[in-house]
């Protein structure tokens, strides 16, 4: 029998309920798709009141049919490879940060806190450009110049932020095993360091996945802000193309919903799967 | 040099004052345990009984007074914890286990790094804990999977596996239901046979009176009493131990 009495279980609008950590994936899952298709029939309205002109979206469509290769080719996998190595670098400093948090001196605590809180809150956008702008674009040697690209700037822009958040999912995880581990740990000899490795650690890594891949999704999404800055992914690519095209209006809609579905179907499982673990591991502890 | 022998008291604790803060909750108490004694501290909620406990293998410091463990003095700022606890077993009202790892392995962890010992011979001894405990095929659960009682009793044997010379017992019972209560009470009236020197807090009047050699009632950071328990629960004195009594029995 069904049980009426809903005032006794969570209520539940058919959507998966958010937890703060992965509040992202939440929304990627929930309304990713209806934002998407929002954008669809606005950009559809656009062109059609832009101009009455002979080029017609099938004309459009095959046009951007010959650039997908090099869209996804040099594009969107430089997309991938910005998040993924950002990921890489920012979770490392971040782990170190994030441990750095809950040491036992005041002073590494402070510093620690001091940084993970001023990257987490600086906007991505002002770090990167500082980033970009203040970094040498080339170093000299003796007898060669290095060119610097700009995407891996962009690798160390992105990683700042990553790393602050990174720092604070590993804190918020440390603190949330209870004291009494601690204590328990304490009473049977082990030293502060041991407990630390041994006994609190390995209770953590479940709790910081979730979040953790929340964040990559965050980030992947967040990649084509360097197109702003000249660094030649999917966006900037597309933005090209468009040129080349003699920027018909009606280019838009292929373009950017490309853009828009590929983000979308690279972030989707993954939002999916981040959810899917949140809810595993929050049975078992 | 250490010239503790067996005749002196194996826990000494004098004149111990402790604060958290503005907070004394415990104003100078002082008792003393011998070797293969069974003393339980009972009393009313924040009596300090917990607090006591805690000091004796250094969770809690205290400002004043001196508790000698084997004649090592615990207040001491250069006392190696390490080495008072490997003497000092102690178990929790909450069990805490580590969750992550299965019954056994919570047995065998301590013995393994921190005292170095030869795992072969770690996990011998940690089959005769569980068995002890009687908890035979419950070896590979996860905390998770056993019931509080079961748990309990695991954390008891993780604390034998290290081979104290005292086990402090925080409440264990508290958060159990009273069918549980039963099978962790039979466990340390089994360790009590075997002569471990037992300190246990706890609300459990019946048991206390049973097993005790020595039952002391604190208030308000004192003992206000003590006594063998045939003499201490008829012959009570103090008016705030008879009160308490009278709540209780």
């Amino acid at each position: 029998m069904k049980n009426k009495f809903s005032i006794l279980h969570p209520y539940n609008n058919g959507l998966y309920h958010t937890a703060d950590s992965i509040r992202f994936s939440y929304w990627l899952v929930n309304s990713g798709y209806k934002w998407c298709l929002a954008f669809l029939i606005l950009a559809m309205l656009y062109p059609v009141n832009a101009m009455a002109s002979n080029y017609t979206y099938t004309m459009a469509f095959q046009a951007f049919l010959k650039w997908v290769p090099l869209l996804v080719k040099s594009g969107f996998v430089l997309n991938i490879i910005i998040s993924f190595l950002a990921m890489m670098i920012g979770t490392a400093m971040g782990v170190i940060l994030g441990l750095a948090q809950v040491s036992q001196y005041k002073y590494v605590r402070i510093i620690a806190a001091s940084i993970t809180q001023l990257f987490r809150n600086i906007p991505w956008l002002v770090l990167l450009f500082i980033i970009m702008l203040t970094f040498p674009f080339e170093i000299e040697t003796a007898d060669k110049i290095y060119k610097i690209p700009d995407w891996t700037k962009a690798v160390f822009g992105f990683s700042l932020p990553v790393m602050a958040n990174i720092s604070e999912i590993v804190r918020g995880a440390i603190k949330s095993v209870p004291l009494g581990q601690w204590e328990a740990a304490e009473s049977l000899a082990f030293s502060r360091q041991k407990t630390f490795w041994q006994i609190i650690l390995p209770q953590c890594y479940k709790r910081m996945i979730p979040p953790w891949m929340n964040w990559y999704a965050i980030l992947s999404m967040a990649t084509p802000l360097v197109s702003l800055l000249g660094v030649e992914e999917i966006i900037t690519l597309s933005r090209q193309a468009m040129e080349a095209e003699n920027n018909n209006p009606e280019l838009l809609i292929p373009f950017y919903s490309f853009a828009l579905f590929i983000f979308f179907i690279y972030c989707y499982p993954i939002a999916r799967f981040t959810i899917a673990l949140e809810k595993r591991y929050a049975v078992k502890l | 040099m250490n010239t503790w022998t067996e005749k002196e008291p194996i826990l000494s604790i004098k004149d111990v004052h402790k604060s958290f803060g503005e907070l004394e909750v415990l104003k100078g108490v002082t008792l003393d345990v011998m070797k293969g004694e069974v003393i339980c501290i009972i009393g009313p909620s924040g009596s300090g009984k917990s607090t006591l406990i805690r000091c004796v293998n250094a969770l809690n410091d205290i400002q004043k007074g001196s508790i000698k463990v084997e004649g090592v003095e615990v207040n001491d700022p250069k006392l190696d914890k390490l080495s008072l606890r490997r003497k000092v077993g102690m178990v929790f009202q909450q069990y805490n286990l580590f969750p992550h790892k299965t019954a056994i392995e919570n047995i065998m962890m301590a013995p393994i790094q921190v005292l170095k010992q030869d795992p072969k011979n770690v996990e011998d001894r940690a089959h005769t804990l569980i068995k002890k405990v009687r908890l035979q095929g419950k070896e590979n659960s996860f905390p998770g999977e056993l019931s509080g009682g079961q748990q309990q009793r695991i954390a008891i044997a993780r604390s034998l596996a290290m081979e104290p010379n005292i086990m402090l017992f925080d409440e264990i019972t508290a958060a159990l239901d009273p069918e549980t209560v039963k099978e962790v009470l039979v466990t340390i009236k089994d360790l009590a046979h075997d002569g471990m020197t037992c300190c246990l807090v706890t609300h459990e009047m019946g048991f206390a009176k049973e097993i005790a050699d020595h039952i002391y009632f604190t208030d308000r950071g004192v003992i206000v009493e003590h006594g063998p328990p045939k003499t201490f629960f008829t012959e009570a004195k103090d008016p705030r131990t008879k009160e308490f009594l009278s709540q209780i029995l």
